[in-house]
């Protein structure tokens, strides 16, 4: 007599641990293996959109802190962009350089995140997650002291940043980039070639390249798909055409390949601040902008290689002090298009492996 | 760089293609009928290569919703942003066989902006939960009118 199975539908989240904030995998199994998956969204869906038409374009900075919490720094310089574009408002050169650095900064530290969490839901618990923090933990002492936050920073302004650096900051971030380039070879050593990550990683969750593409994925998890495709070399903003860095691709597209991109990531990005810090000229940091900004009539989509992919905000102004559309492309949201289709016909341990390794925040996926 | 392709140019390929479909143009974008808007684009994604849909965007300007369309080419690296406008209470049609991608920007369109479309395999509200009254984006929406804001 056959056995009488049924498939069993198991809600994942929103309050998990393998989630990364409040999201919700409503995974149906067949046995253990699933055979389909519903994302659900909204928990942490807060209004952003809405309550910057409500708002100044200043006051509008700090909301977007609070989209990619833990990136706030490419928030704030894509928004900036953004309005830069839309008013016409030249940037100094200091102040070019120091978003280049704050931005570089603040992918390695996303990374650091990304890296961690991803093994951490692998089953490595804690120990690779404090490795990365220790190193975290330096970045946001140096955003400390230019902006006297540590993750909210609210630094970047309309033509500039908010502060000039202080003096303790060059010798701090100098003995960051000696250090950084051998804390990411112990990592190397601990994890590149550690049997368990490979098991874990190698050939689960293939994103194919054309898939990538069509769906809109952006990112570290697009250029694990072999795709060479970077905003800052594509279409360079700021002043990301002066630098020399190279952009890794993976070949395959698995978990292991969006790790393996992260990690080279890290790499190049101290070899940009490198550069931006030699070249660091004197002057002005900031232009002068009247507080109440009212850029003309019209639109801008400015866009930036966040670190989880492209950043971009569309604004419509209508003359106003205040945005009369303000649209946030979230690269979070739309890599979680693919999810479903690469979770299925794996387990609920991969599941949880494939979606560390999207690298989501939830702050940017709902808003 | 990323080249922003001329709407002009665009706007002349897609008029020899479908003569009606193309209602203006200005230097960066292309306005077509909602109607043609899901011939169009698969035009422009299959002769233009634009095999990236950047983003979906719905402007609300009172009588009319503007739906923003970025496209682009990796390979080629160039950029198209199509325009439509949209009446308010009509369904668009989907987009979502041509770019995976609009899965789900359309479902935030349609919660938020309250534009449906036809076609897509999941038209449910993204961010809100269903049963949720009125679409928060739109300009006339405020917490007053009856049950904005609340369940049903």
């Amino acid at each position: 007599m056959a056995l009488l199975t049924e498939p069993i539908t198991v809600n994942m989240g929103p309050q998990h641990p393998s989630t990364h904030g409040v999201f919700r995998m409503r995974v149906t199994f067949d046995g253990e293996m699933i055979v389909d998956m519903e994302p659900i969204f909204g928990y942490l869906h807060r209004g952003i959109e809405k309550l910057a038409e409500s708002k100044t374009y200043l006051q509008n900075i700090p909301y977007t802190d609070r989209l990619d919490y833990v990136a706030a720094m490419s928030n704030n310089l894509a928004y900036a962009l953004a309005v830069e574009k839309l008013a016409g408002i030249a940037v100094p050169e200091r102040a070019e350089y120091l978003r280049v650095i704050m931005a570089e900064l603040m992918r390695i530290a996303s990374h650091l995140i990304a890296v961690g969490a991803l093994l951490n839901d692998m089953g490595a618990f804690a120990t690779p997650l404090m490795y990365m923090f220790r190193e975290r933990e330096k970045i946001l002492d140096l955003f400390e002291m230019v902006c006297g936050q540590r993750l909210t920073y609210n630094y970047m302004r309309f033509g500039g940043v908010s502060h000039d650096i202080p003096e303790e900051f060059t010798p701090a971030l100098e003995r960051f980039i000696e250090e950084m380039p051998g804390f990411i070879d112990e990592y190397d050593q601990l994890l590149a070639e550690n049997e368990i990550v490979l098991a874990r990683t190698k050939g689960v969750g293939v994103l194919p390249a054309d898939k990538a593409i069509n769906a809109s994925v952006s990112g570290p998890v697009l250029r694990a798909s072999g795709v060479k495709w970077d905003i800052r070399r594509a279409d360079p903003y700021s002043i990301y055409d002066r630098f020399d860095f190279e952009i890794p691709t993976g070949k395959m597209g698995d978990v292991y390949d969006r790790y393996w991109v992260r990690i080279q990531e890290m790499r190049q990005s101290v070899r940009i601040i490198e550069q931006a810090m030699a070249r660091l000229p004197q002057g002005e940091v900031r232009t002068r902008v009247p507080a109440t900004l009212r850029p003309p009539q019209g639109e801008a989509y400015a866009r930036i290689e966040a670190p989880k992919g492209e950043l971009g905000f569309y604004l419509v102004s209508d003359g106003s002090s205040k945005p009369y559309r303000f649209k946030v492309r979230a690269p979070s949201l739309l890599n979680l298009t693919v999810l479903r289709d690469l979770v299925i016909g794996w387990k609920l341990a991969d599941a949880v492996v494939i979606f560390g390794s999207i690298d989501v925040c939830m702050g940017e996926v709902d808003r | 760089m990323t080249k922003p392709l001329s709407g002009l140019e665009i706007a002349r390929q897609i008029g020899e293609q479908f003569p009606d479909a193309v209602t203006g143009f200005d230097e960066t974008a292309i306005f077509v009928q909602s109607e043609a808007l899901l011939k169009v684009a698969r035009f422009l994604k299959e002769s233009l290569d634009l095999d990236y849909l950047t983003s979906i965007t719905a402007v609300d300007f009172f009588d009319h919703v503007e739906l923003v369309y970025h496209l682009a080419s990796i390979e080629k690296n160039y950029s198209v942003v199509l325009k439509t406008r949209c009446e308010k209470d009509k369904k668009m049609d989907s987009v979502v066989g041509l770019w995976q991608g609009a899965d789900l920007q359309e479902r935030e369109v349609y919660d938020l902006m309250g534009i449906p479309f036809e076609g897509h395999p999941n038209m449910k509200r993204l961010f809100l939960w269903q049963g949720f009254q009125g679409h928060p984006l739109r300009k006339d929406y405020t917490l007053d009118i009856p049950g904005g804001g609340k369940t049903e």
